[in-house]
């Protein structure tokens, strides 16, 4: 090749990529806006998965990469090893922070199937340590949860999920409440989180008014919303808010 | 009949498409299409590995799979086909046979990368076909579980969640923009081998590009001081980040296929402006190739 055609060449390539520049820019932006080629791909991660691997996310392979953790993870969870199953988990959330799934499982296996593990285990004697470490993999599962809702905030899924945490492992009805509603807010959320909503806001201390108001809504909607605990809900703040007798709705003669 | 020199054109598609479809045929000879079955190994064979899973997480890990062996089947395709098209009609002397006609240079030229580019999309459509079938046979498996073991009320909420686990329309835009990446790679290796003086070389500056590619990015964030607070960048460092943004193209912006595989949609004006970014890195590559080919003496 002659020293004038590379010469052109080169001169050739850096005036495109200036053209070009700009308008990768302005695209990269757009993909970011819309939720696309959001994983961070930094140092740490590259400890965290080594070269190799660090080297086939950089290639376009990021998804194949996560797969493979969480097959290894899936392994961790066999072999009950949490501690580096959350390792892993961390990082295959990192790699691929649009899968929903990903964070969902994550947080599930935490919350539910660590904590658990944690709370019986019987190598260790102390149970305010067992309890202390239960309550660390809630806040695990609740980290997953909250990471994942900032990733996918139109996540109807996560929200009720997050609900869910709050309902059983943390028994916070304020904060099960919120994220129950959230998801109801959410297109693709399912049919049941409204009602969930409601029934935990009836348990929130000071808020009892608000919830009778809502749940009578419901009530009133239609029949099908009839059933035994929006019944028990309504009834046991019937009696909190001293409901006149008269102003009670007729929830015994329902099924 | 031979056309008189008079009514000889500068550019005929008749030639160009005579000249594709040679090159075609000589790719498809050299059974370049036997890594199919190792496609098809791998998609099925995670398919058997996957069972132990619920099918959410099944269908995703296999559409991850397929279309990453997808992606790497084609750029391999694009790269290895290419840097081999100019220097084998070299050796077997045919290059000389086609330019001895009246056959422009940029004719033949964009004639070889046009077999090249019908071959990338008859691959990725195979493999497509491939990983549909996969996908399909192993939602059949599933639904018939779901039909034995779901109370009639949710059947039609877990046949909806199944369906759209599976291979969905949603996956085209993802696959396209595939096949753009190849195209690409494609171009720049028949520039590459434009100047280059074997294939391995070619193939070896190929790779680094395509690697060097998907870091470009980082590159020019830092050239154009979009950095976290407080990152302070070396001048000289930043005038090589600059020139590696110049000249390097930006891989990442076609990997969408990652985000698209978990329910990411591309918005339309973003996949259009990827693939016109693609066509004209492709252009780009290809009008460079044939100024370093119409100056290589053969």
């Amino acid at each position: 090749m002659r020293i004038r055609t590379a010469l052109i060449t080169l001169a050739c390539l850096l005036a495109f990529g200036a053209g070009r520049i700009p308008i990768e820019n302005h695209l990269a932006a757009r993909h970011g806006a819309a939720g696309l080629n959001t994983a961070q791909l930094d140092l740490s991660l590259r400890q965290r998965i080594g070269q190799m691997s660090f080297l086939a996310a950089l290639s376009g392979f990021r998804a194949v990469v996560a797969d493979l953790l969480w097959i290894e993870a899936h392994s961790a969870w066999e072999r009950t090893e949490w501690g580096r199953m959350k390792l892993l988990l961390d990082t295959v959330t990192a790699l691929q922070p649009r899968a929903i799934l990903f964070w969902d499982n994550a947080a599930w296996h935490m919350a539910w199937n660590a904590s658990v593990a944690a709370r019986e285990d019987r190598s260790q004697p102390r149970e305010a340590l067992r309890i202390r470490n239960q309550r660390e993999y809630f806040k695990a599962g609740e980290d997953f949860l909250l990471r994942g809702i900032q990733n996918n905030p139109s996540s109807a899924l996560l929200h009720e999920r997050l609900g869910l945490l709050y309902q059983d492992k943390f028994r916070d009805p304020a904060r099960a409440a919120e994220a129950f509603q959230r998801s109801a807010q959410l297109p693709g959320a399912s049919q049941y989180v409204h009602r969930f909503a409601l029934y935990q806001l009836a348990l929130v201390p000071g808020r009892e008014a608000e919830a009778y108001a809502c749940l009578k809504a419901l009530y009133q909607k239609s029949k099908q919303e009839h059933l035994p605990t929006l019944l028990r809900r309504l009834q046991d703040l019937e009696k909190k808010l001293s409901v006149p007798p008269d102003q009670r709705l007729p929830i015994l003669e329902s099924p | 009949m031979h056309p008189s020199p008079s009514t000889h054109r500068i550019f005929s598609p008749t030639r160009l498409w005579a000249i594709a479809s040679n090159t075609l045929l000589e790719l498809v000879r050299q059974k370049v299409f036997y890594f199919l079955l190792l496609f098809a190994l791998v998609s099925i064979g995670s398919s058997v590995i996957l069972v132990q899973f619920s099918f959410q997480q099944q269908f995703q890990v296999l559409k991850d799979v397929a279309l990453g062996a997808m992606s790497i089947f084609t750029w391999l395709l694009a790269v290895l086909c290419t840097a081999m098209i100019l220097p084998r009609d070299i050796e077997d002397r045919t290059l000389y046979t086609i330019l001895a006609k009246p056959v422009p240079r940029f004719e033949y030229l964009l004639g070889k990368l046009a077999g090249v580019l019908l071959l990338l999309l008859l691959a990725l459509s195979l493999m497509g076909v491939v990983a549909a079938l996969v996908l399909y046979l192993r939602q059949q498996d599933v639904l018939a579980g779901i039909l034995a073991h779901t109370a009639p009320e949710d059947l039609d909420a877990a046949v909806r969640e199944l369906k759209a686990s599976t291979f969905t329309a949603n996956l085209i835009p993802g696959i396209l923009l595939i096949y753009i990446k190849a195209a690409i790679c494609a171009a720049l290796t028949l520039l590459i081998s434009s100047f280059a003086s074997s294939p391995v070389f070619t193939i070896i500056v190929s790779v680094m590009v395509y690697l060097i590619g998907h870091i470009q990015p980082i590159a020019r964030e830092y050239w154009l001081n979009q950095l976290p607070a407080g990152t302070i960048v070396p001048p000289l460092i930043k005038v090589f980040l600059g020139f590696v943004a110049l000249i390097f193209p930006d891989f990442q912006l076609f990997n969408l296929i990652d985000d698209i595989v978990v329910g990411a949609a591309v918005p339309f004006a973003a996949f259009a402006q990827t693939a016109l970014l693609g066509l004209g890195y492709t252009a780009v590559y290809t009008i460079l190739a044939y100024l370093s080919f119409a100056q290589k003496e053969l």
